[in-house]
């Protein structure tokens, strides 16, 4: 356990070294000093992680939480204070895993995808950066330490969305993920503060004596920091900073935006779960609740974007959603009675990483390829694009629950524990997974069938019609090929992995076992979605397609718009909070505050200016004002005697 | 009235006059020479006083010595040296008030002040004391600040040079 | 009949604020050295007149005035080759031009 410690040093290092001298190196150079200070990086969390786990389960049947290290790094009472260290428990070697995986493949994948870009380097740099933050936060041994690094990863992800940084909206993009996730953050240090105060420890695990006199208190906090969570993790209606992220560079959408930080909420609110349960039942309903709408939201905003990137943010949303719904339907702490759905989280947590950072790399082969992010320039790419092609159906057939692929697994144990909770929900939830499978099949048939938007152009440039000969599609280089496979191998086989072993909500072993109605429903469900799709989208100009449209107009509109919530958004601040409350502060802090220290400024340069003349250079002058200084002197002590 | 009072009176109506005159003329050439006719006085003064040394000095060192330098700068350099703008108004008005004030305060506290004694030694100084003193290492004996006034003198000299000397 | 030391005093105490004058009014530096000479002169009559009528058995005022007669002319030598000096570089001794001190 005692190398944990170089999981975190290892790509502070990696950091440092390119923040500090990457510019002088060349590309290449510093590509593969990030690489491989992941690469070391990964084999060390593998190897935490397996002796973990193979250290084996406690006297209690679970498996202990490890703490290598902890260190008392700012007391503020007898019983509180801030600590910063390691803890190892269950979830969070798994996040170890699943962090240094995904980090690694983009790692690898950005040095094709990258390549000869300006600021290669810093590119690096903040990788390493988001890496080193994203491991801190899941290894924190406390709830403040996790805030520390929350907010680090918080700057890392607005780092990285900015990386254009003379791209307009990729500025506008990363400042508004930053406030937003600010302004949840906001709640979510509220909430710590409290649990500190009422807790008198800033530990997952407070006192029994504390915990009996919480009473409402603790649910309180446990809300706020979901919503703090609820930021992060892009829930209605705090959601609408994660689609224009889509403006930083595609492995950065893949690392940061779909496999590990947007899942922070998630792990935050497992990490807090043995407390929701026991103390905030209702809070945790409250969660499934928010989650389910925005799963449903996402869901049907996904099925109309044109942007290919967007749809994947949007199904990232609704992916998580469902990740926070399974958390919300838990009513216990067994997962035989009710605790399900922790388990099934985390397993889809552990899955969707897998299958989203393929779909968003497959993306970024695609965008690669054809130097554009809408439909409209894609089409018939899987004649020029085999590997991309093959292993963008993999993580399609994944996410849209087909077995034997991954996401057929988790998905299917989070609809277990819906239908546990209530057949509505369950329903309801069976439903939006019949949706992702519907617009995950509409992106891919869009892309990879139907007509070529190159054959098309070339035909024109035949023709004469354009005077510029179309650029042609290829294979992506290998080094970004690679990745892709290993990720569509690794989303075959995850689904088998018996993760119930290693993780349940109360620590002991849960068998996972198919509840094959349920199955039987989504399947069926998956598949009749696929076939509509395949219906609608294999080629183009369908007649039922142009019917959809025609009939469905406005809620397509607005869908597409997003259902105006980033214009409500706008409302509310920009109308609202700026007039209302921001004018008059600022008016105040103008006219009020300014305005007295300008007063101060003025009387003082008043002041100066009228004695300024004294000041003339004349020395005769000076002396006048000596000698009448003097004698003045002389005359008032001769007054006071 | 004592023939003392009277060379007093004289010598006093000189020293005012003359220092009235240097003050106010226009001329540096004549200024200078009002000025020795003080300098002459005040060494009037220190013989009545009986320090006939010091009276000596004054002769030597400020009229011999620094009226021949100001006499001499101002041959040299000519018309540069004539005072010719007229003080402003105001502030002749300032030095007067100024001067006044100061000699009425001055005068006030000399007249207020009683003196323990109120006579002159007639024997005066004798020159071997004197000489003693100067140059005598014990107690109220100066040789140090002697020593210090040649090296300040041999500094001024060196300084003076360095900075009229032409580069 | 010797003369009380006030009547030296006060005499000393008019030539000094006759050079007070003089410095506030004249605006020639040749004038302003006058006018110094005229004050500096007046202080070393009273140092000699205050150890003349007062303490007659010591020589402090005695030798300051002997002093002070020397670092009269040691100043003086100084301040006339500062004179010469700014009248090189200045092509005037009038103390209007010399605000340098300003800048």
């Amino acid at each position: 356990m005692e190398q944990s410690i170089y999981i975190l040093a290892l790509p502070l290092l990696s950091f440092i070294t390119l923040a500090l001298i990457g510019k002088k190196l060349p590309h290449k150079v510093a590509g593969i000093i990030g690489t491989l200070s992941l690469l070391a990086t990964t084999v060390l969390a593998y190897v935490t992680t397996a002796s973990y786990f193979l250290a084996g389960r406690n006297a209690d049947g679970i498996f202990a939480e490890a703490m290598p290290y902890n260190l008392t790094w700012l007391p503020i009472n007898e019983t509180l204070s801030i600590d910063l260290g390691i803890l190892i428990s269950p979830i969070s070697a798994m996040m170890l895993v699943v962090i240094t995986t995904i980090s690694l493949m983009v790692h690898i994948y950005s040095l094709g995808y990258m390549k000869g870009e300006r600021g290669f380097q810093r590119y690096y740099a903040f990788l390493s950066l988001f890496t080193f933050s994203m491991l801190g936060l899941v290894v924190a041994t406390n709830i403040f330490q996790m805030y520390i690094f929350w907010e680090l990863v918080g700057v890392s992800s607005y780092l990285l969305i900015g990386f254009y940084y003379t791209k307009p909206a990729a500025i506008a993009a990363s400042k508004k993920a930053f406030i937003v996730t600010r302004f949840a953050d906001l709640f979510f240090l509220i909430g710590i503060l409290i649990y500190g105060y009422y807790m008198e420890t800033f530990s997952f695990t407070p006192g029994e004596t504390a915990l009996a006199a919480a009473g409402t208190v603790l649910p309180t906090a446990l809300m706020l920091m979901f919503i703090g969570g609820a930021g992060k993790s892009a829930m209605f209606p705090l959601h609408i900073w994660l689609p224009d992220a889509m403006e930083g560079p595609t492995p950065v959408s893949a690392l940061i935006h779909a496999a590990t930080m947007v899942v922070a909420g998630v792990f935050l609110t497992a990490r807090m779960f043995p407390l929701f349960i026991e103390f905030a039942p209702g809070v945790l309903h409250t969660i499934a609740y928010i989650g389910a709408f925005t799963a449903l939201y996402a869901a049907i905003v996904a099925c109309v974007q044109t942007d290919i990137k967007r749809v994947l943010a949007f199904s990232t949303i609704s992916q998580i959603a469902f990740m926070m719904v399974a958390l919300g339907v838990c009513t216990g702490s067994d997962p035989h009675e009710g605790g399900l759905g922790y388990m099934a989280s985390m397993f889809h947590l552990f899955t969707h990483a897998i299958f989203k950072g393929l779909l968003f790399l497959g993306a970024g082969a695609i965008i690669h390829a054809v130097h554009s992010n809408e439909k409209s320039h894609m089409g018939g790419l899987r004649k020029y694009m085999p590997v991309t092609h093959i292993t963008f159906l993999i993580a399609c057939l994944a996410i849209a629950g087909i077995p034997p692929f991954s996401g057929f697994f988790s998905k299917d144990e989070i609809l277990a524990a819906c239908y546990a909770f209530s057949k509505p929900m369950g329903l309801f939830m069976s439903g939006i997974a019949a949706m992702t499978a519907f617009y995950m099949f509409r992106l891919y048939y869009l892309i990879f069938w139907g007509k070529s938007h190159y054959e098309e152009q070339l035909a024109l440039y035949r023709s004469g019609n354009i005077a510029h000969e179309p650029h042609k599609p290829h294979e992506a280089p290998m080094t970004m090929t690679v990745p892709l496979v290993i990720l569509a191998a690794a989303t075959c086989v995850a689904g088998f992995i018996p993760f119930g072993e290693f993780i349940s909500s109360n620590g002991h072993a849960y068998a996972i076992h198919l509840d094959t109605k349920v199955a039987t429903t989504s399947i069926l469900l998956a598949v009749t979605a696929i076939v509509i799709a395949t219906i609608m989208y294999i080629k183009p100009g369908r007649r039922i397609t142009r019917v959809v449209k025609v009939v469905l107009r406005e809620p397509i509109r607005a869908a597409y718009h997003r259902f105006y919530m980033d214009e409500a958004w706008l409302f509310v601040t920009k109308k609202i909070i700026f007039n209302c409350i921001s004018r008059p502060i600022a008016w105040f802090d103008r006219h009020v505050i300014d305005a007295s220290l300008d007063l101060t400024a003025k009387g003082t340069q008043w002041l100066g200016a009228l004695i300024r003349p004294l000041q003339s250079g004349n020395v005769q002058t000076y002396c006048v004002y000596l000698l009448s200084g003097a004698l003045m002197i002389l005359l008032l002590l001769l007054y006071l005697n | 009235m004592s023939i003392n009072l009277v060379i007093f009176s004289l010598l006093a109506l000189l020293m005012i006059v003359s220092a009235l005159f240097a003050v106010a003329s226009s001329k540096i050439m004549r200024a200078t020479t009002l000025l020795l006719f003080v300098l002459f006085g005040t060494a009037g003064l220190y013989f009545m006083l009986h320090y006939t040394f010091l009276g000596a000095v004054q002769i030597t060192v400020y009229a011999g010595g620094i009226v021949v330098l100001l006499i001499f700068v101002v041959l040299l350099l000519g018309k540069g040296s004539v005072d010719v703008t007229q003080t402003s108004m105001r502030r002749y008005l300032a030095g007067v008030v100024t001067a006044m004030t100061g000699m009425a305060v001055t005068i006030y506290l000399i007249n207020t002040t009683q003196f323990a004694q109120n006579t002159v030694d007639p024997d005066g100084v004798a020159m071997r004391e004197l000489g003693m003193a100067l140059m005598g290492t014990e107690k109220y004996n100066y040789i140090l600040p002697f020593e210090v006034m040649s090296v300040l003198l041999l500094a001024c000299t060196v300084g003076a040079i360095l900075i009229a000397r032409k580069k | 009949m010797t003369i009380p030391a006030q009547y030296m005093l006060i005499l000393s105490a008019v030539l000094f604020f006759v050079g007070v004058f003089g410095f506030f009014t004249r605006r020639n530096l040749v004038s302003l050295l006058i006018c110094t000479e005229l004050m500096l002169n007046a202080v070393d009559i009273n140092f000699a007149v205050f150890n003349a009528y007062c303490h007659p058995e010591h020589l402090e005022g005695y030798i300051f005035s002997l002093f002070g007669i020397g670092i009269a002319a040691a100043e003086t030598a100084v301040a006339i080759a500062i004179i010469i000096n700014v009248y090189r570089n200045f092509h005037s001794i009038h103390i209007k031009r010399l605000t340098n001190l300003k800048h």
